[in-house]
């Protein structure tokens, strides 16, 4: 065990180290998520600062503080991997890099994955290298997820993968895929599906983007015609792929839980006062609105120390292991709230859709793209379950 | 650490636990109820929470206490809203030490603390005076006089001001009521002539008092410490006492939720348990979350109020405005879960309804908080 002076020194080096290499231009908020820096053989640097900040930190291993330096990880305790955490906030850092790889894959290739997977996916997501999507929705496969049909023909050493993903997001952007394949179709629903990884430019794969009520397109169909794909990219056992499926599905509810604690530059409330003015005595002039946002403002606050406080419970081995679902209902049910109340504080201002005031409708973008927290990676209702039967340990129907 | 109870506070909790649910049932409240108790709790139980070391744990060491903190009150807070354990613990104890604590002079506090640790003195804080919390509008008015200084007004919801030994009585000696200066705690013994004692029996059975002061004349050291604190100490004794009466609400929220839990796995219609319905699981695992949301703000602002920290204001609002509305969530699905079962007074639903409402009102509800936590943000 560190103790507290060995952490402190820690500290000081880490933020000298930030200071020092963290470039000026990477030290403000992120307006948008197409201002993160998502790496992969595509990708073209929005500038020279995003590129500097990137190789700085993954030399270090600090894209992935925690993942073993053999990796391309930091190496850092959990407690280290806070400090450095708190550090890069108080100084306004921005992520270097944001990646399916680091959020999803990556536990999972750990927890499941051959040394040889190891050593080669590992290092490519920490430097940013390679760009992953995940492959786990179909078409009537969405809540009901193990009832997947794309399917992975036995070739001796290989698969001929068929079938078609949806909701697959930045499949246009993707280098790689991990994906959920039915391999045994004589088994049954949960246990003949299988976790395969292979490269999006292999012959047979196409994708289409689908276009959002945003406007945007973050989420594309992903067709596969006779795609091979390699065994030794196999993770887990063949037909042991829920298992791996589930696990990392746990850390992509911690992953969308985080943007119920998206921080804001400031408060909500001081936000919508700017919009809707203030009365005499300095309160928001909309009394109605002015007590809903607060009312929010509380139960943001207590979501922020539930995070906190699953991160001590987690270090003490005391979390339950489907806690996440908590986090991510929720997390996603807050952040719809928050978006409502901006539209409310906004008023008209905030439904312009062309305009330059407006920066080409970017609230009402924003506000339109957090209807779908509560559906991906598992809906509200999917949580509830979860919660009634693995946490409350409801009886089952 | 905030978030994770010592090897210490565990043992607490598990003494605190197997005491009260022994001593201290639920059945002792129906007791006191049903023989229309004077006191409206035990004094024999009083005496083992002595004992227990219960009474002197905010009593700094110096002054016979254990020294312990907010966390550990909370700890303790949380079983006796298991068990609707009725006692001036929280008016004595919690808030009134905290009141002395923060307020009165070291000869002061060396006289009054030691009887309040032993579980000889009961005190209590008097503060509002109008059936909503407003604890800037007082207009209870203490003026100076030759020998000390003369209260006159009244106090409402005064928790155990019926059988408190001492009053400690919030009262204005300048400005108007809205002002937030111009406050100033008095130690005030009940027996003094001019303090008029009505007895309230409230809905959850625990007793308070409407108090009239009528040129109620003291001595010049019953102010506690001096003029220009006064506000700064109730607030701190106000926070001690919002945050032990959230940590009272969840758990209390907690062992609704254990009944009603319980209710769903075992009670069956049409051939099925009623826990097999979608429609009571996501209601079930909704209320879990919010009381999962209660105890992240009740652990922290415990934890805050013990670190002294100057945030301590906002976690404590957050704290008392989330378990209010938890309790409250907790309570009405456990009745409407119960069925009609739920409606009687055979069964304890409603006994913990009545307090979880009490505990909602005392010190601010849960919009007075989320307007104190808008005002704090600036807005």
């Amino acid at each position: 065990m560190p103790t507290s002076s060995d952490l402190e020194t820690f500290r000081q080096q880490t933020r000298a180290w930030l200071e020092a290499n963290c470039p000026a231009a990477m030290r403000k908020p992120i307006p948008t998520e197409d201002d993160l820096c998502w790496g992969g053989r595509n990708w073209t640097f929005a500038s020279e600062a995003q590129r500097q900040w990137l190789e700085r930190m993954a030399a270090r291993g600090w894209t992935v503080p925690t993942w073993p330096r053999n990796y391309g990880g930091g190496g850092l305790s959990a407690d280290e991997a806070t400090v450095l955490a708190q550090e890069m906030r108080a100084l306004g850092c921005r992520p270097p890099l944001a990646s399916f790889g680091i959020w999803m894959l990556g536990p999972a290739l750990l927890k499941f994955g051959t040394e040889a997977q190891k050593r080669e996916f590992l290092p490519k997501i920490a430097s940013g290298a390679i760009r992953w999507c995940q492959g786990y929705s179909e078409p009537n496969a969405g809540s009901d997820l193990a009832s997947l049909q794309t399917r992975a023909e036995d070739r001796g050493d290989h698969y001929i993968v068929n079938g078609q993903k949806i909701w697959t997001s930045y499949a246009d952007k993707a280098d790689w895929i991990f994906c959920l394949v039915r391999s045994e179709s004589e088994a049954k629903k949960h246990t003949g599906i299988s976790f395969v990884l292979f490269d999006m430019a292999s012959p047979g794969v196409t994708t289409k983007p689908i276009l959002l009520i945003s406007g945007k397109s973050p989420f594309c169909e992903t067709f596969f015609d006779n795609v091979r794909v390699e065994k030794k990219n196999l993770v887990g056992t063949p037909g042991g792929g829920w298992e791996v499926a589930k696990y990392l599905l746990t850390h992509e509810r911690e992953m969308i839980s985080a943007i119920g604690d998206r921080a804001l530059p400031k408060p909500l409330g001081q936000e919508a006062a700017e919009l809707v003015g203030t009365d005499e005595d300095g309160r928001l002039a909309d009394p109605l609105l002015r007590a809903q946002i607060a009312e929010f403002e509380v139960d943001e606050a207590a979501f922020r120390l539930m995070l906190e406080r699953l991160g001590e419970l987690s270090k003490a081995r005391q979390a339950h292991p489907a806690y996440s679902s908590v986090l991510k209902y929720y997390g996603a049910e807050l952040n719809k709230r928050r978006h409502e109340l901006l539209i409310s504080a906004g008023g008209s201002d905030a439904l312009e859709w062309e305009s330059e005031r407006s920066s080409h409708g970017a609230a009402a973008r924003a506000w339109l793209r957090t209807k779908g927290n509560s559906i991906e990676g598992g809906t509200s209702e999917i949580q509830l379950n979860v919660i009634a039967r693995r946490i409350l340990d409801l009886p089952g129907s | 650490m905030s978030f994770v109870l010592t090897e210490e506070q565990t043992l607490l909790r598990d003494s605190a636990r197997v005491f009260l649910a022994e001593k201290a049932p639920v059945v002792e409240l129906r007791r006191l109820r049903d023989t229309h108790d004077a006191t409206g709790f035990s004094r024999s139980l009083w005496q083992s929470f002595v004992e227990m070391g219960f009474t002197g744990m905010l009593v700094p060491e110096a002054h016979g206490g254990l020294g312990l903190g907010h966390v550990e009150v909370g700890v303790v807070m949380q079983e006796i809203g298991r068990n609707l354990t009725a006692s001036p613990f929280f008016a004595s104890s919690v808030v009134a030490v905290s009141a002395i604590v923060h307020s009165a002079s070291p000869a002061q506090q060396a006289s009054l603390l030691p009887p309040l640790a032993r579980g000889e003195r009961i005190a209590t804080l008097a503060v509002d005076e109008t059936s909503k919390h407003r604890p800037d509008q007082i207009a209870l008015r203490a003026t100076r006089t030759e020998r000390g200084w003369q209260l006159s007004g009244q106090k409402t919801f005064v928790l155990d001001g019926h059988v408190a030994d001492w009053l400690i009585v919030a009262a204005r000696t300048t400005g108007t009521p809205g002002d937030e200066q111009g406050i100033a705690l008095f130690l005030v013994a009940r027996a003094t002539p001019g303090v008029e004692v009505e007895r309230v029996v409230m809905v959850d059975t625990h007793h308070t008092a409407r108090i009239r002061f009528d040129k109620v004349t003291l001595d010049a050291d019953a102010l506690l410490g001096d003029t220009k604190d006064g506000a700064v100490a109730m607030r701190a004794a106000l926070d001690a006492g919002r945050v032990a009466a959230a940590a009272e609400m969840l758990g209390l929220a907690d062992e609704v939720f254990a009944r009603t839990l319980a209710q769903l796995k075992e009670r069956k219609q049409f051939e099925r348990r009623i826990g097999e319905f979608q429609a009571l699981q996501h209601r079930a695992a909704m209320l879990y979350c919010d009381i999962e949301l209660a105890r992240a703000a009740v652990m922290f602002a415990s934890s805050q109020l013990d670190a002294r920290s100057n945030d301590a204001w906002t976690a404590v609002a957050v704290a008392k405005a989330r378990a209010g509305s938890s309790v409250n969530r907790a309570v009405q699905e456990g009745v409407q879960m119960y069925g009609g079962m739920g409606m009687t007074d055979e069964l304890d639903l409603g006994l913990f309804m009545k307090r979880a409402r009490l505990l909602q009102e005392l010190f601010g509800d849960a919009a007075f908080h989320a307007d104190r936590l808008a005002l704090l943000r600036q807005y």
